[in-house]
Parts: C-alpha cells; structure tokens; sequence
C-alpha cells in the first residue's frame, strides 16, 4: 500500500522564501549599484565586493564554528547586509574600513542576538554608525575618486549638499547665499546626478527605481517610506514657511542624503521595523521627526541612520501595543 | 578650583543623603508582612520551578507548606524524600516517606515493530499531530514521535531515540514531575514507583485494540491474551479493554509475567540479564 | 469596482481544471458504508439492523441530540454488517455497511426531471422536510441545515446569503450545479427565505465563473428578491464572516454567529440540496463531488452516493497516479488529508484532490523574517506570528487577549509564509484549548 502523505491544511504553499525575497532586494539595489560604478568606478566596486564578501564570510564562521548551528548563509541575508553598508559608505573608503564595518554589522548587530529575524537593530546601520563614531574623517570625506568611465575628470573634493547647508548657515549666511556660493544644484541634478555623498545615494531616480521594483514584487508596503516622506515634507515645510532664509525647502530635504536610501532599505528591514500597518505609520512618522530634529538642531549634518535606530529600539512596543484592525471590534459577550 | 570639587561633593553627598532618606521611607511604608519560613523553605527547595508539585513554582510550593497545617499530599517529586524530611523538620511538622517514581513510556511500537502506514508532514508537534488524526500507523493508540515530552521536560531527562522513533526516558535525571504526562496527547506516559535497586515491570502498550488488530499493527502490541494474569502469584496484573496493566504495589518483581508475555509487551528494567532457557536445561543436564 | 471582503485574503492559482466537465452519474458500488457521524454533532443512531432490507432514501440513522441529523441509505439492498470503520484520518465512528441489490427507490421521492416552481409549503413545513431529508450544510462544517434555518429567539434575519463563492482552488462542484441546475438552486433560495421569513437574498459568485454568474441571472431575473452578486477572485471569500462583510457590508462580532449580524449564509449546494427535499421529497444522499488533480488522467464532476469508498472513486479518473503523494477530500487550502484511502464519502465531500509531491510537500522551516506577511493575509485582522508562537508555549491568557479564538482557520497565513513555518498547524491547536476554557467559563 502506498503511503500517503498527511498534514493540516492548507495543502497548497505560496512560493515566497527568504532567499527570493533577499534576492529582490538586492535586484532592487541594482540601479543604484550601476549608477555608483559609472561614478566611482572602482572604488564602488570594491566596497561592495568586500562588504558582502565579509559578511556572509563572518556570518558562515560564527555559525559553523562558534554557534556550531545550521549555515544559513544561501539566504543572501547577509549578502544584502553587506551590500547596503557598502553604498552607506563615502566612495573614497579604504576597503579595511569597509571590512571592519562588515564585521561589527554582522558579528554584532546581527549574530550576537540569534542571528535573522532576532537582531533589534538594522545591522547595516550599526555598523555605519559604528564607523562613523570610530573614523569620523574617513566617513566625512567625501572626495569623489577617479573613475575610469570619466578619466581626466580631477578628483574633487565634494562635501554632502546637507554639510554645505549646515555650515553655511553656522557662518551666518542665508539659504539663498549658500546656493549662489557653494551649492551649484538643481533639483534635476539632486534627482539623477549628486556630486557628494555615499556610494548609493549618488542618483535619487536610481532608488526610486529599486522602490518601484519592491513595491511591484510585494516585497515591501509603501507605508513606512511613504510616511518618512511626508513627515519630512511636513515638518520642513512648516519652517521652510516661516523662514525661507533660514530653512531649505521639502523637497531638497528629501532628495539631499540619505533619506531616499534610508527609508526605502533601511527602515523597511523586516526584522526591526513593525509588523502592523498602523505601527508602520507610528514608525514612520517617528523616524521623519527625528531625522529632521538632527538635521536642524543636531551638530550632525543628517540624522537618518540615528533616526532609523532610535526608532528600531521602539519597534518591540509598537509591536506589543499597536494591534491590526481586527475584523471585529465588537466581542458577542454571553 | 577647590571650591569646585568641594561644591561637586557637597551636592553629591546631599542627593545622595536625600534619596537614602527617601529609599528608607518608601521600604517602610511598602513592606510586606512575609512568614520568614516561606524563605526559608524556598531555599531548601530545588529551584526547578517545574510545578510537578501542583503549584505554580518553588515559592508558591513553599507557601503552601508553611500554611498547611500538615504536609500530607504536598511533595516535591524533583528533591523526594531527603529535601520533604529538612522541609518538614524546619516546619515541625511530620512527613511519611513517599516511594521514589519515575516517568515510563508504555509504548514499544517502534519503527521495526510498528510499519508506518503514512507520512505525517505537519507541524513537528504530538498536540498537532493528534488533533489531526489518529496517527502515522496502524495502532491509534500508540506514541506519535514528534517529541512534545521532550520538549517540556525541563531536566532534560527526556530524549527521542532516533532509531526506534521513541522517548528514552533517563531515570537519573527524571524527577517524576509530571510535565511529560500532561504533555503526551495519548495518554503514554505514566510516573510508576521505581521500585527496589530501580528494578520493574511494566505493560510497555495502551493499545485496546482487539488481540488481532492490535498484534497486525504492532509486533510488540499487547494483544490481552490473559496470559501474564494466570501466571502471576499476586494478583498484581488486570486486563481491561483489552490491555493488560500490573498494579505497582502488589507486584513482587518475580518475572512469571514478562516470561509468558508472547509479544513481550512486559518490559523488565534494571534486572541482571536472564541466561536464555537451553543454557539452564544444559546446566541441570 | 467589484465587492470583495476588507482585510487580508491570499490568491492562489485557481486551477479549476474540472470545470468543463459535465456532472456525471458515478456508477452504483456493490458495497457502501454510510458514517454516522455526517454532521457536527452527536452521531446519529442505527434504525436498522443487520439482515434488513433497504431502499434508497430510507431512513437508516436518527438523530440523537440537537445538532445531530437523520441519514439515508443511499443504495437499495441489505445491511451487511454495522460496526466501527476507520474514517478518512483514521478513527473509528459507527458505520452502516450496506451490500447493494439493484436501485430500488423508495416510491414517495420525485425522480422526473421537471421543475416543480411554485412553493406550496409553508414555513414549517419546509423547515419539518429540511430536517426529515438529513440536510446539513454542504460548505464543509456539516452544520444542520434545519438549525441554522431557525435563528435562536430574540434573533432576526435581514438577509439570506447564498454562497457560491467556491474559492478554494480545484474545486468546481459548485461551478456545475449553477451552471447546470440554475433554476432549482433559486427555488431552493426562496423555500429558505421563506423558512426565515427574509426579504432579500444575496447570491454572491467569485468572478471567475461569468457562465455560472449569467446562468443563474437568466433565471433570477423573475425573482427581485434575490440579487446574484459578482465577487472579486480573492480567498477565503467563501468564509462566512468574510462573505457577509463582501456582500452587505457587515461584521460579524467576535466569538459571534451570522445571525448577530443579521445574515444566514448557505452554500448553493445546500440550496440544491433543500430544492430537492422540499420539491422533490428527494433526502440528502447524494451530492455533487469534483474528483480532479494535475496528476490524475481525468478531472471530472460527478453525481456521488454516499458511503463511496475514495479508492473507488480514484478509480473513475484513472487510478491513483504513480507521482501523487497526498489526497485531499475537499479543497488544498481548508480540506483534509485523507490518511486512510479506504474510507467513504459522507454527506459533505465536495472533491477528491490528488496532489503530487512537488505541489504539496512542506519544505524545510527557516528563521521568521517578521516579515509581517501573514499579518497583512490574515481576513481576521490577527497576528497569526505571535499566536504561533503563544500556542507553542501554551500562554493562554495572552492567546485569548491576542484574539486567538477568533482565527477562521482559512491557512493564508500557512500559505504565504516565506519561512514556512507551520504556523495554522499550532495556532489551531492554542485555539482549541482556548475555546474550551472559554465555554467553562461561567457566562455572565
């Protein structure tokens, strides 16, 4: 007699995994991935090859040899971690501090806690901040690196449209000084081509693209970028209002650093943002406030990645307290 | 610059006496009115916080010593006899000595005995397992394998026996706590006296399956033959429903029962191991 | 824009392969066995005995409590024997085994084909033949028809909801009887409306059956008081609660039946099922059955006794195929798997599914991502991750405050997990423990 196979229901899978999803991710990556080669050349490169090399490599050590548990290393988990503190970085890093990045971000933020789907903060981010702190000239410098595609270009020294914001207004100027003297943008510049700023924030339209892609594939729900944008639209909007000389407009607010790239792979990491839409929202209005708070009134010219962690750490108790919609409110009682 | 550390340390000292102050008078106001022979007791206890006693863990089970008026029915299976005579002489009261027990898996259906007759893909779960059907054999009664005893077993006396698809229960760790008898959804489990030099006997099989079915499911069925109730001296074995069940307090460990045991459904633990039969006849030849 | 329910809800491949097939009469066994236990409740109790000769539709088992119901023989003959059988997941229920003589009906059931239109009984009448003809309700819980035709007192009903949804992938019985019996569906409709004194009725169709949608329009033009309602594709609209929330907007309350909101819900199959009792003095015996599968060499609908062994109704698509793994009666997302291949049909089965091993084997567990995606599937608004892992450690209370007893148990959340973790599989273990203390409880 042949033996059949038993379970519960349902009897039928969707073919979603992790690694397809991963895959996406990194698929959604692609355009900005391209756009930094053009621009960097090299260098962009050879941040990313080591960045994921490094980490699905300490990742596949600290599971075979300390933790001695199942390598889950084919989840592309890792490869994503590493790819994204790539183009976190300046286009100019040295490929050790690349490497020391990719340690922290998987060995601690991300093994130390179980490993995936365990970790409370984006381990990306840890280790960008963990850099940051460590080798705030290195991650500062924001000279643009000779590239083969635009050889005889000289290698400038382009500071992030957000720094040049900052200090002009340190010095006492007004926005409309700082954009005739040292900031030579259009809003069509900050949208395909930005002089300054890490590898994969180089093109706004670039990740604008990989968010199309995620939200086509179902990968990620719209809600929590889509809140950080118009948080952030919001609140400078009301200042930029008030004071146009004193405050830069929304959309240079949204287009400048890291928010594109932040909210759209960052704050949407499945293990440390929430579960619910509702959270989502609180999530998102949380990080837009506190990136803008950071940009204004902080001695950091961007605020993001702070903004992204602190939130992270609230994510448990949006969890806990904020339910979804039930299909019922009302409870038949008898 | 003097004035300064002395203002830094004068204002430390004063916080510092202020929320003292504070702290003393919030441990006064809130302070709880404990029988200090609850603590007491606590700290003679395991620590397990199994609740094989019945109560919600050590403290709870201490609580319940102390206001009992006497220890009669509370017992805590992980320390046994030792740790229930120091509860008791630190309480003054009186205890009866309780026979140690040990969890015992009465299921010998094992992958060679009992045929898999489908494949089961669910959750690895006995709970999920049970609810959905009677199970991946012939015999509705026996163990499911999927290791819910294991799990709850916080001594880690319960393992899963790879090759024979069934719990091997390690009767140096097992405390009789009673975790795996609430857990197993077939009711498999059953805490017996562990009997002198941890030797006994045991019908390894809940099956009430008629004899046929139940042997045609299992080789190791017990099929309630009535054999082992003519054989033994002591009227310790009953059949009922078509099993055989041997009554832990009147049996004497004389073996007559596993010996006439066809299937060997009766499982002799700890006894030194019986010379096979044609040696004994050679010997008195 | 077309009328689906709010929250959650998968879309599966629908794979209704069987749909072109015309039903069909299965051909009479030599030998039945007919459960007891066909119904929610209590089995039900022989009235025969063995030796007795019986017709078709002769009353063999009577309800014996409340929620039970009566049971027909479904073939002419004599009772070979009545003894416990294993059912399809293995355990024994009481079965009347019955060796079949010819197919001799009893003389009072209307055989002829022509539609009898007009309804002559009155309410009690109809609800009196509902429960002599065994009716139970043929979505998939068994629920007696009779009963749920009679809301508990103080209760009112606004609507009748007719489900044709037949959302569950495969399956396409449903998809037959309203294309090929259109008119006597209606009519069954309209003995229940008149059964619960209602003056409108819904007939709600997923949008992937246009032919069943305009076959039943053709006829429910002369009748306003039913409206046939063409649904969005999306699963589990077929659920009670969730057809009721797609077709009038309402939401049934928690640990609440249908009536709290005003509705009934039935099946179409059902409403066939009370034409022919009511019209046709015709018991439920026989029901429409999709036998289908990629693997299987045919896909067909057929006419099918009850008591008919899956085995043999393998047979009528070509046998059990080399690469089939897994047997489904019902549909892959709510059915059950079918552990025992020797057991019989009961009132309810609406398909036989054949699934190969590629199509239904669970691949290997991965961590959780919290991804949130069963989450965002589940129709119930639920957080089918935390209850699984709440069920997995017994936590009660925060089970029953996490709304465990709410869970419809429709598998989105199984279904779309990236991690495939068993997630319904433990959820509808915690479930049922909590719904247990919960009816313990002393209500106040």
């Amino acid at each position: 007699m042949r033996k059949l196979l038993v379970s519960p229901a349902p009897h039928i899978y969707s073919a979603e995994n992790t690694r397809r999803i991963m895959m996406d991710v990194l698929i959604a990556l692609a355009p900005s991935l391209l756009v930094s080669i053009y621009f960097f050349g090299f260098s962009a490169i050879q941040l990313v090859v080591v960045g994921a090399l490094t980490c699905v490599g300490v990742e596949y050590v600290i599971q075979k040899y300390l933790l001695k548990t199942e390598v889950t290393i084919s989840d592309l988990s890792a490869a994503v971690t590493g790819v994204l503190l790539a183009l976190n970085l300046p286009p100019n890093s040295p490929w050790w501090l690349m490497l020391i990045g990719s340690i922290v971000a998987i060995g601690v933020a991300k093994m130390t806690f179980g490993g995936l789907g365990q970790n409370i903060f984006n381990p990306a981010l840890v280790g960008r901040v963990f850099l940051l702190i460590s080798f705030p000239v290195l991650m500062t410098d924001w000279t643009i690196p000779e590239s083969w595609f635009r050889a005889g270009v000289d290698a400038t020294t382009g500071a992030t449209p957000l720094a040049l914001v900052k200090e002009g207004l340190a010095q006492g100027l007004s926005v409309e000084e700082i954009l005739a003297n040292s900031l030579d943008l259009s809003y069509f510049q900050m949208l395909f081509v930005k002089t300054g700023g890490s590898v994969g924030e180089v093109s706004a339209f670039a990740l604008l693209l990989g968010f199309a892609y995620l939200l086509f594939r179902r990968v990620i729900r719209p809600h929590i970028p889509v809140t950080i944008f118009l948080t952030i639209a919001l609140f400078s909007g009301i200042f930029w209002l008030i004071d146009p000389n004193q405050y830069m407009d929304p959309l240079f607010n949204i287009l400048t650093g890291g928010v594109l790239i932040g909210s759209i792979f960052m704050a949407t990491d499945y293990v440390t943002s929430p579960m619910t839409a509702r959270g989502m929202v609180i999530y998102g209005v949380g990080i837009g406030v506190i990136t803008m708070l950071i940009r204004m009134f902080g001695s950091y010219p961007e605020g993001i990645s702070f903004a992204i962690l602190i939130m992270n750490s609230v994510v448990p108790l949006i969890n806990k307290y904020i339910k979804p919609a039930r299909f019922a409110k009302e409870v038949k009682n008898g | 610059m003097s004035s300064t550390i002395l203002i830094t340390i004068a204002c430390l000292s004063a916080l510092g006496l202020i929320l003292a102050m504070v702290l003393y008078f919030v441990a006064q106001k809130f302070k709880v009115e404990e029988d200090p022979r609850i603590d007491d007791v606590e700290a003679l206890l395991p620590g397990a916080n199994c609740g094989g006693c019945g109560s919600a863990g050590c403290r709870a089970f201490a609580e319940r010593c102390v206001k009992a008026a006497e220890l009669d029915g509370l017992f805590c299976p992980v320390g046994g006899n030792p740790v229930m005579q120091q509860v008791a002489a630190r309480l003054g009261k009186e205890i009866a000595e309780a026979a140690p027990r040990v969890a015992v898996v009465r299921c010998s259906g094992s992958l060679d005995n009992r045929p898999r007759t489908s494949i089961y893909d669910g959750a690895a779960s006995c709970r999920v397992m049970a609810g959905l059907y009677s199970g991946d054999t012939a015999c509705r009664y026996g163990c499911l394998g999927q290791g819910d005893c294991v799990a709850v077993c916080p001594f880690g006396a319960i393992t899963m026996n790879p090759r024979t698809g069934l719990p091997v229960v390690d009767e140096q760790l097992c405390t009789a706590c009673g975790n795996c008898v609430a857990a197993c959804p077939k009711n498999i489990i059953e805490l017996r006296n562990k009997g002198p030099k941890s030797r006994r006997l045991y019908v390894s099989c809940v099956s009430q399956d008629k004899g046929g079915v139940a042997r045609k499911a299992c080789s190791a069925a017990c099929i309630g033959c009535m054999k082992c109730v003519k054989v033994c001296p002591f009227e310790a074995v009953k059949v009922e429903n078509n099993v055989a069940y041997i009554d832990f307090n009147k049996c004497r460990l004389c073996r007559k029962c596993a010996e006439a045991c066809p299937t060997g459904a009766i499982v002799e633990v700890n006894f030194p191991i019986r010379l096979p039969k044609e040696v004994e006849v050679e010997k008195q030849a | 824009m077309k009328k689906t329910f709010a929250l959650g809800g998968v879309h599966p491949h629908d794979h209704k392969i069987s749909a072109g097939a015309a039903i069909e009469d299965f051909p009479v066994l030599s030998r039945v066995y007919i459960s007891m236990a066909q119904h929610l409740g209590s089995p039900s109790e022989p009235v025969v005995a063995k030796g007795d000769r019986v017709k078709v539709g002769q009353l063999i088992g009577k309800p014996t409590g409340f929620m039970s119901a009566c049971i027909h023989s479904s073939v002419s003959g004599t009772v070979a024997s009545i003894e416990p059988v294993a059912d399809l997941a293995g355990n024994k229920v009481n079965t009347i085994i019955i060796d079949v003589e010819g197919d001799e009906w009893e003389p009072s059931i209307d055989r002829s084909q022509t539609i009898v239109r007009e309804i002559t009984a009155t309410k009690e009448e109809i609800l009196k033949r509902i429960a002599d003809c065994g009716i139970v309700g043929l979505g998939g819980a068994s629920f007696p028809t009779h009963i749920k035709l009679t809301p508990p007192p103080g209760k009112k009903a606004d609507y009748l909801l007719i489900n044709g949804a037949e959302c569950e992938p495969y399956l396409t019985s449903d998809h037959r009887i309203m294309l090929e019996m259109p008119e006597q569906i209606l009519i069954g409709a309209r003995l229940m409306m008149k059964a619960l004194d209602v003056k409108k009725c819904f007939f709600g169709v997923e949008e992937n059956k246009p032919d069943a949608i305009a076959s039943l329009r053709r006829f429910s033009s002369e009748y306003p008081e039913i409206e046939v309602v063409s649904l969005k594709k999306k699963y589990p609209q077929g659920g009670e609660k969730q057809l009721i929330d797609a077709l009038i907007g309402r939401r049934v309350p928690a640990m609440g039946l249908p009536i709290d909101a005003g509705a009934v819900v039935q099946n179409c199959g059902t409403a066939l099922a009370v034409y022919e009792a009511v019209q046709k003095n015709k018991p439920l015996f026989e029901g429409i059955v999709t036998i289908t599968g990629d693997c299987t060499e045919q896909q067909r609908n057929f006419r099918l006794r009850v008591g008919t062994p899956f085995n043999k109704m393998l047979d009528a698509v070509g046998g059990l195929p080399e690469q089939a793994v897994k047997l489904i009666s019902g549909g892959p997302m709510m059915g059950k798997a079918v552990a025992n291949i020797e057991a019989a049909s009961v009132k309810s089965t609406s398909a036989l599914l054949v699934l190969t091993e590629e199509q239904t084997k669970r691949k290997p567990q991965t961590q959780c991502i919290r991804c949130g995606k069963c989450v965002q599937v589940c129709p119930m608004g639920l957080e089918p991750y935390l209850l699984n892992k709440l069920a997995k450690v017994s936590r009660m209370d925060e089970l029953e405050a996490n709304r465990v007893q709410d869970c419809i148990e429709c598998g989105c959340c199984l279904y779309t997990c990236p991690a495939q973790l068993p997630l319904l599989d433990n959820i509808r273990v915690g479930k049922g423990q909590v719904i247990r203390i919960l009816r313990s409880r002393p209500k106040k």
